[in-house]
């Protein structure tokens, strides 16, 4: 496979070519599709939003971690959070790659601890209050990714959705393990 | 005769009407729906109903949630308190340039405008996440506006 960061080496690069447009080849084969241009503006616009997004998935997987390992929970439930976490663990680098790809630098992790202190870690006190939080965080992110896509450049627009997707399936299993009922309504996200 | 008794019924008419309106005050503490209250009345125009607020609260939680809490800087910074403050100056958040530069004020006018489009709003922002429904962006000003000491 090509080098996809041969092209963009650096984000002084990205964002100094003059025209302010550019090409995005390499972008595209983060994404698996083809893309046109874009201002640099608005990169460095995808770029921040990528990095939030970057920023929410640290979270969910340290989330994960802290649940896990909290001694709250069933194995078997256990079993299950690690594979969401799993698939966290994808987007974030999927995302990593996009953000380095345009030329920026991926948001850092923080500490286990300073986000188990943002999540109240410590008011968890059985399975049940674990699976809640789980459960806020996912239908949380799968409105969060469906809510950013229209500020998204165009070629991110997929990747977002596939990600709500992944979000709205954790949260139906979640809501299901918490014995809530199915809602009524359509168009249950975003 | 006839007259003591008139007035022995208008006592009562009184007494009973008194209950009443006992009964009424009793009825509308705590769970009755309060309107919006207009500037200028004794409550606060911020004041909604426990009802609506326990709407107000969920939506934010499902919407605002995923990023943001009241009291801890997460993927967004804190929500407490950040209504009738300037843009980008809650305490230990790693802010973006485009809020560190934005001169505002958060209103239920500048609120509704940033929800609606971030980016357009602040160019450069980290939350690209827009709330589309007029009405959803008012509950969550409401809720906001709500829970901050600068409302007034």
């Amino acid at each position: 496979m090509q080098d996809i960061t041969r092209n963009l080496s650096s984000r002084r690069d990205l964002l100094s070519m003059t025209g302010k447009t550019l090409s995005l080849a390499a972008v595209s084969l983060v994404i698996g599709r083809e893309i046109k241009t874009a201002s640099a503006a608005d990169l460095s616009q995808d770029i921040a939003i990528l990095n939030a997004a970057i920023a929410l998935e640290h979270e969910g997987i340290a989330a994960y971690q802290i649940a896990a390992t909290s001694g709250l929970l069933q194995p078997a439930i256990v079993d299950i959070g690690v594979a969401f976490q799993g698939h966290h663990k994808g987007h974030r680098d999927i995302l990593v790659k996009a953000v380095e790809t345009l030329g920026g630098t991926p948001a850092i992790e923080k500490s286990l601890e300073e986000y188990a202190r943002n999540i109240k870690a410590e008011t968890l006190k059985n399975q049940t209050d674990v699976l809640r939080l789980a459960l806020d965080l996912e239908r949380g992110a799968a409105n969060a990714y469906l809510g950013l896509i229209p500020s998204l450049g165009n070629d991110f627009h997929q990747i977002a959705a596939q990600m709500a997707a992944d979000e709205s399936f954790h949260a139906a299993i979640l809501a299901n393990a918490l014995g809530e009922p199915i809602p009524k309504a359509a168009l249950l996200f975003g | 005769m006839k007259r003591r008794l008139n007035i022995m019924l208008y006592v009562c008419a009184v007494l009973m009407s008194g209950e009443v309106f006992a009964n009424d005050a009793a009825k509308s503490e705590g769970t009755v729906p309060m309107q919006m209250i207009s500037e200028g009345d004794s409550v606060p125009p911020n004041a909604v109903s426990d009802e609506q607020r326990v709407k107000n609260e969920k939506l934010y939680r499902q919407r605002c949630g995923a990023c943001h809490a009241l009291d801890s800087n997460r993927i967004g910074p804190r929500h407490r308190d950040i209504y009738g403050q300037k843009a980008g100056s809650v305490s230990g958040f790693n802010y973006s340039e485009a809020l560190q530069n934005l001169d505002v004020i958060w209103t239920d006018v500048t609120l509704d405008e940033w929800l609606k489009n971030p980016t357009a709003f602040a160019k450069g922002t980290s939350m690209g996440f827009r709330l589309r429904k007029a009405s959803e962006r008012k509950a969550v000003i409401q809720y906001l506006k709500s829970l901050s000491r600068y409302s007034e």
